[in-house]
């Protein structure tokens, strides 16, 4: 069943058109990745499923709801929670308020619940609890930054190129997190990378952008397989 | 009678000191809403010392109407007037922010700045309008006080009023250090001040938290303007200009955006306010903020707990 459906979506930033026509389709239980070059308008996708700026065209619709004209305020109220490009943490509070406020936004109630099983999923958050944002690694920031979208129990995770910048093994612990989070939780998940060898192993299916339009679509494996994506985005493009 | 050389000195320093905390307190409150505004959407507000001036207005009809009603048990009255002029005035700020501020968002970066100027004429000739420009008096609530260091000659006073006003003021920044810090009210404005996109993306409600923001500085300016009526004992529709140059001086000072920047900068404007009165010219006393804005923007724009300027929209 599709939790997430965008149909002939087009995004513009003033008269600068970002996404043509991009349909794109995200089942419940599936982590679906997007891959693409920089600039070809994957953050913007992102940022239009949340309403922000909102589509010019098309419709997405989220768990049979039509959100395409939806306050942000209201549709990251239905369970969809974003882990933006740049990780975008509260850098002058601490962890534990940066988690809390996560949770406190989406109306969950079971804080001390929630925070629990993000620190078992990154034990070092656990430790650092206490520090500011701020002064965490880049790896650390990023694993607060999926923690702060997770601690509002979201049904659909965006993660926006959770791997850029940051080192193979601290990539490794992030893609393994998301995948025991898919098999363990059922969590939707919608990947941005332009790491395009790791997202495409992790995920079941996976979207190529190109200049704001999709031009390949499959699962996975089968993308990975195919030359033009070999030349693109795996052999030094990209 | 002996006179001991620096005991008068001393004395006289400490009445200094008590005298100028207790205009610094008031200047803080103030300054604490120019402070959070700009550190949530980067404006200066320029109406707000005229909402301080309006909280003023606001106490000293409270105060009178209190009067007339037969309320005169002063901390009934000073409660009830603080809780209406807080309210009212909290009302006001609300207003300003919506009609003047929010549709601006967005547009040019000076725009919101011309608005808040606007508001500010707008605000003293409705003022000067309804209550007339004359100046207002009112009679002292609380006289007498303490005498210190009583030497026959000289005895440093400490007055009812001054307690009751520093003691008002650290009550109020008790009670809104715990909602900035405790509350889920709190963590929201802190996060839209940090990352207001970001705060967007989580599903706080930014436009109402930006609306609280004004409430609350209003209110606490309004506390301001009550002990200022309280302190001076008169008011007009003017006092909100210098008042509100003194206390974005404050803001300014302690680093514009740190909160607990804006109440160390008003203790330091109170002082140097008053130590120039003490030993200079008491009608240059002004010139004192306004020299400090100047020197501050040259040599130290960030101010004393100021951060990085960053650049917001
Ligand atoms: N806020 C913005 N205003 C104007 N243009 C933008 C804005 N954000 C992105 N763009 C443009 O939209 C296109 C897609 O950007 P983006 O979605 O960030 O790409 P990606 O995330 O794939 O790197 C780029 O050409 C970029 O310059
Ligand atoms: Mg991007």
């Amino acid at each position: 069943m599709s939790l997430l459906s965008l149909t002939g979506v087009s995004t513009f930033y003033g008269a600068i058109q970002a996404l043509r026509d991009v349909s794109l389709e995200v089942n419940e239980g599936e982590i679906v990745t997007l891959i693409g070059a920089n600039g070809a308008g994957k953050s913007t996708l992102m940022m239009t499923v949340c309403g922000s700026p909102q589509a010019r065209a098309g419709s997405i619709v989220y768990d049979g709801t039509d959100i395409t004209r939806m306050p942000t305020l209201l549709i990251m109220r239905r369970r969809i929670a974003q882990a933006p490009e740049g990780r975008r943490i509260f850098g002058r509070m601490t962890v534990r308020e940066n988690l809390i406020m996560g949770a406190e936004v989406a109306g969950q109630s079971n804080i001390a619940g929630v925070m629990d099983e993000v620190c078992a999923l990154f034990p070092r958050l656990r430790e650092r609890l206490a520090q500011r944002g701020g002064t965490l690694s880049g790896g650390e920031q990023q694993m607060l930054a999926i923690g702060r979208a997770l601690m509002a129990r979201p049904r659909l995770l965006l993660l926006d190129e959770p791997s850029l910048g940051l080192a193979p093994l601290v990539v490794r612990q992030i893609f393994s997190a998301i995948r025991t989070l898919n098999r363990e939780t059922g969590l939707t998940v919608l990947l941005v990378e332009q790491n395009a060898h790791q997202a495409l192993r992790l995920a079941h299916r996976g979207y190529v952008l190109v200049n704001g339009a999709i031009t390949m679509a499959g699962s996975g494996l089968d993308l990975l397989a195919r030359p033009e994506i070999r030349a693109a985005y795996l052999e030094g493009g990209g | 009678m002996t006179n001991v050389p620096g005991v008068p000195a001393l004395a006289y320093a400490l009445q200094q000191l008590i005298n100028g905390v207790t205009l610094g307190m008031i200047y803080g409150l103030i300054a604490v809403g120019y402070t959070m505004v700009y550190g949530i959407i980067g404006m200066i507000n320029f109406a707000h010392g005229d909402i301080f001036m309006v909280g003023s207005f606001l106490s000293l009809i409270a105060l009178l109407g209190l009067a007339s009603l037969g309320i005169t048990a002063v901390p009934l009255a000073l409660a009830l007037t603080l809780i209406f002029a807080a309210g009212l005035a909290a009302l006001y700020g609300w207003t300003v922010e919506r009609v003047a501020y929010r549709p601006l968002r967005g547009s040019f970066r000076l725009a919101p700045l011309i608005s808040a100027i606007g508001m500010s004429i707008v605000l003293q000739n409705f003022v000067q309008v309804g209550q007339g420009a004359r100046v207002k008096p009112m009679e002292a609530l609380l006289p007498g006080g303490i005498a210190l260091m009583d030497d026959g000659n000289f005895a440093v006073q400490l007055s009812w009023m001054q307690i009751a006003i520093v003691v008002t003021t650290l009550v109020v920044l008790a009670v809104f250090t715990w909602l900035v810090t405790k509350t889920p009210l709190g963590r929201s404005m802190r996060a839209c001040e940090q990352d207001l996109k970001m705060a967007g993306l989580m599903g706080i409600d930014t436009d109402r938290t930006i609306s609280l923001t004004f409430v609350i500085g209003a209110a606490l300016a309004a506390v301001a303007g009550l002990l200022f009526l309280l302190y001076y004992g008169v008011i007009d529709f003017f006092i909100g200009f210098l008042a509100g140059v003194k206390a974005f001086t404050a803001a300014v000072l302690g680093g514009i955006g740190s909160l607990p920047g804006a109440v160390l900068g008003g203790l330091l404007i109170g002082l140097i306010e008053v130590g120039w009165s003490a030993f200079l010219p008491v009608e240059y006393k002004d010139v004192a903020a306004f020299s400090v804005l100047i020197l501050v923007l040259i040599f130290r724009p960030n101010g004393i707990m100021g951060r990085a300027e960053v650049e917001k929209v």
